[in-house]
C-alpha cells in the first residue's frame, strides 16, 4: 500500500475501534488510536503473513506485549482478513475469540498470550533467539507501552537481547506519556529512553509514530542493522485521531458511550 | 511387603543404602533428553551447576541460554522459544522459580499452553545451612493451583532422570521439584514411572501412607518397622502431584480405611491437599498429613531439620497409629 492508502486505512481501523469499544462497554481506548498509525504501517506493509495460514512457519512474529491495546490489534487482523470484520463486535463478550486480553489459543494468528505488563519483551527475545537457532529469516516485532518500562522484567529482556545480539528483533515503545495513574515522568521517571536503551546496546531510532512514512522508514532501517537489536520510540498522542480523547490519561482504560462514540466517528469520518 | 513389581533397590534397607541428590537425576537426565531431541534447550539464572544444568550446558553450548539472576525473564525467553517448538527446560533455585516469577509463569505458560519446563531444585528443609530463604516450602501448591501445569516430585535420583526424560516428551507445561542434599536411591531402572500413575512400593491395607520426594523411603522404612508390630501399611510413591492417581488413592481410602501424606512441603496445598480434595469428595476416611505446619525454616543441617519439622520414620509411625485409633472409633 502507498502512504496515502495506509493513512486511510489507519483512518477507518480507528472507526473500527471505537464501535468496537462502544459495543464492548469497556477497554483501552487511547493506547488503541495511538498505536493505529504502527499497526496500519505493520500489517498492509511492513510484516510477511498470510492470513489464510497463520501457522506458516515463514511469517514475520508480531508479539504485543501491552496486550490491552488489543483492539487495534484486532482491527487490523479483521482487515487484513484473518476473520471476518462482524466478529470485531464480539470484543469483551462470553465465548468471544477476541478476549479482553489477547489469548494464542482463543485465535489464530496471535502469537502470544499477553496483558499482564513486562513479559512481552523477552518472550520476543525468545522467539528471536529460538529462530536464530533454527537459521530463520523472518523477524519479530515486539510493541511494547511506556508505562511497562516500569517493570523489571522489561529490563531484564533488554539486556538479555542486547547481551545476544538480537538483531532480527525489533521492539517498539509507544512513548505517549501516559499510564493509569497519570503522565508517565509524574508516576515513575523513564527519560531518557534512549541513552537506556543505547547502554544496553540496542540501536534506537525516534520516530513520529503518526508519520505514515518515518514509520515505514523505521522498520526498513531496523532490518538493515545486522550487530544489535533496534528499538523504535515511537512518540505517540493517546486517543490520535479523536481531539477530545487526545492527550488524556483518563481515557487509558475506558471506553466511549453512545454520544461520545457519534461525536468521535464525526470527527474521523471528517478526515476521510 | 515390598511390592515386587516395584522392581524397588534390593538394598533399600541396608544401612549404607547408595544415596543421590535428585538434581543428580535431572542433570542426568537433562543431557539424555538433548541427545534424544535436539529440540530441547536449557536456561538458567546463575545457577547452572548447582541445578546440575551444567552437564549439558558443556554438551550442547549452543543450546544453552544464560540468562543472569533474572528468574522472570528466564520463564519468559523460555516461553517465548517454546512458541517455536523448542522445548525450554529453565533450571533455579524453587524459591526463585516458580517463586518470584509465579505470574509469568500463570500467564505465558501455562495459559499459553507450551511447553516449558520449571525445574526448580534445592526445595524443603533439606536445603540444611542456607536457611529459610532458600527452602522452599510452598512450591506445590503454588503449581498445582495452575491450569495446564504438571506437577512432580520424584522420590530419587533415578526417578528424577525418568521424570526429566518423561517431560521433554510432554507437550504441556511441567514443574519438576527437587533436591539439593543427598536422598537414598529407592527405586531401579526397572521401576515402573508413568507420569500420573502413583505406584505401590509397599503393599498392606490396615493404613496408606500417599507420600512425594524423600519421604517415600522414609514411609517404607515406617512400613517395615511396623510390619513386625502387625500394622499392614501400603506405601504409594505419588511422584506426580497433578495430576492426582485419583483411582489410587480412592482405592487406597475404600482398601486401608485411613490415610496418612508425607510431604517435605506446607501442610497447606501440597500433596496432603491434593489427597483430600479427591478422598472427602469420593471415600471420606481419617486423613493425617505430615509436612512442615505454617512456619518457615532455618539453618542446621539436613537430618537436623528433618527431624525439627518431624519429617521422619518416627513422626510417620506415631501418625499412623493415631489414625488407626481413630480409624477404629
Amino acid at each position: 500500500m502507498n502512504i496515502h492508502k495506509l493513512e486511510e486505512t489507519a483512518n477507518l481501523i480507528r472507526q473500527d475501534i471505537i464501535k468496537m469499544l462502544l459495543e464492548a462497554g469497556s477497554g483501552h481506548t487511547a493506547g488503541s488510536l495511538g498505536m493505529t498509525d504502527i499497526f496500519a504501517a505493520l500489517y498492509f506493509h511492513i510484516l510477511n503473513y498470510d492470513p489464510a495460514k497463520p501457522g506458516w512457519s515463514g511469517r514475520d512474529r508480531l508479539v504485543l506485549s501491552n496486550g490491552h491495546i488489543c483492539p487495534v490489534l484486532y482491527a487490523s487482523m479483521a482487515r487484513a482478513g484473518y476473520f471476518p470484520a462482524s466478529e470485531l463486535k464480539t470484543l469483551r463478550k462470553l465465548g468471544s475469540r477476541l478476549q479482553g486480553h489477547p489469548h494464542r489459543t482463543s485465535l489464530p494468528g496471535i502469537e502470544t498470550t499477553s496483558g499482564p505488563l513486562g513479559s512481552g519483551l523477552s518472550q520476543a527475545a525468545g522467539l528471536a533467539l529460538a529462530g536464530r537457532m533454527d537459521k530463520a529469516s523472518w523477524r519479530v516485532i515486539c510493541l511494547t507501552s511506556d508505562g511497562e518500562h516500569d517493570e523489571g522484567n522489561t529490563w531484564e529482556a533488554v539486556m538479555f537481547a542486547g547481551k545476544n545480539k538480537l538483531h532480527n528483533l525489533t521492539a517498539v515503545i509507544d512513548r505517549n506519556n501516559i499510564q493509569i495513574d497519570g503522565f508517565t515522568e509524574d508516576v515513575m521517571p523513564l527519560d531518557s529512553l534512549r541513552a537506556k536503551y543505547e547502554a544496553f546496546n540496542w540501536h534506537v531510532i525516534e520516530i513520529d509514530g503518526h508519520n505514515m512514512q518515518e514509520i515505514i522508514n523505521s522498520f526498513n532501517k531496523a532490518k538493515t542493522i545486522l550487530e544489535k537489536p533496534t528499538v523504535i520510540i515511537a512518540h505517540t498522542i493517546p486517543g490520535k485521531g479523536v481531539s477530545f480523547m487526545e492527550g488524556k490519561y483518563e481515557w487509558h482504560g475506558k471506553s466511549p458511550n453512545k454520544e461520545e462514540t457519534k461525536r468521535a466517528l464525526a470527527e474521523l469520518k471528517n478526515h476521510d | 511387603m515390598i511390592n515386587p513389581k516395584a522392581y524397588l533397590n534390593p538394598k533399600l534397607f541396608d544401612p549404607g543404602v547408595e544415596q543421590a541428590p535428585t538434581r543428580n537425576g535431572y542433570g542426568e537426565g537433562l543431557v539424555l533428553a538433548g541427545e534424544e531431541d535436539e529440540q530441547v534447550v536449557a536456561l538458567c539464572a546463575d545457577l547452572t551447576e548447582s541445578t546440575k544444568a551444567k552437564a549439558f550446558a558443556e554438551k550442547f553450548p549452543q543450546r544453552f541460554i544464560e540468562v543472569g539472576v533474572a528468574e522472570q525473564n528466564l520463564v519468559t525467553v523460555a516461553a517465548g522459544m517454546a512458541l517455536l517448538g523448542k522445548i525450554p527446560f529453565a533450571s533455579s533455585f524453587a524459591t526463585f522459580s516458580p517463586g518470584r516469577n509465579w505470574e509469568q509463569i500463570r500467564t505465558t505458560v501455562c495459559y499459553n499452553d507450551v511447553p516449558v519446563k520449571i525445574v526448580g531444585s534445592h526445595v524443603g528443609v533439606s536445603v540444611g545451612p542456607d536457611g529459610a530463604t532458600h527452602q522452599a516450602l510452598e512450591d506445590i501448591a503454588m503449581m498445582r493451583s495452575l491450569p495446564n501445569m504438571i506437577v512432580i516430585s520424584p522420590a530419587d535420583a533415578i526417578e528424577a532422570k525418568k521424570a526429566t526424560l518423561a517431560m521433554a516428551k510432554l507437550s504441556k507445561p511441567c514443574y519438576l521439584r527437587l533436591s539439593r542434599d543427598k536422598t537414598p536411591v529407592v527405586t531401579t531402572e526397572q521401576t515402573p514411572f508413568k507420569i500420573g500413575k502413583a505406584e505401590i512400593f509397599y503393599e498392606g491395607d490396615d493404613v496408606a501412607v500417599i507420600a512425594t520426594g524423600p519421604m517415600v523411603y522414609r514411609a517404607l522404612l515406617a512400613a517395615k518397622e511396623l510390619q513386625l508390630r502387625k500394622i499392614s501399611v501400603r506405601v504409594i510413591n505419588c511422584h506426580t502431584i497433578k495430576p492426582l492417581d485419583k483411582q489410587l488413592v480412592i482405592n487406597a481410602a475404600k482398601d486401608c480405611g485411613a490415610i496418612v501424606t508425607a510431604e517435605e512441603h506446607q501442610v497447606t496445598g501440597g500433596l496432603g491437599g491434593a489427597v483430600a480434595e479427591v478422598i472427602s469428595q469420593n471415600f471420606p476416611v481419617p486423613l493425617k498429613i505430615i509436612g512442615v505446619e505454617d512456619r518457615f525454616g532455618e539453618s542446621g543441617e539436613s537430618e537436623e531439620l528433618f527431624t525439627k519439622f518431624g519429617l521422619t520414620k518416627e513422626a510417620i509411625m506415631k501418625a499412623i497409629t493415631h489414625i488407626l485409633r481413630v480409624k477404629e472409633r
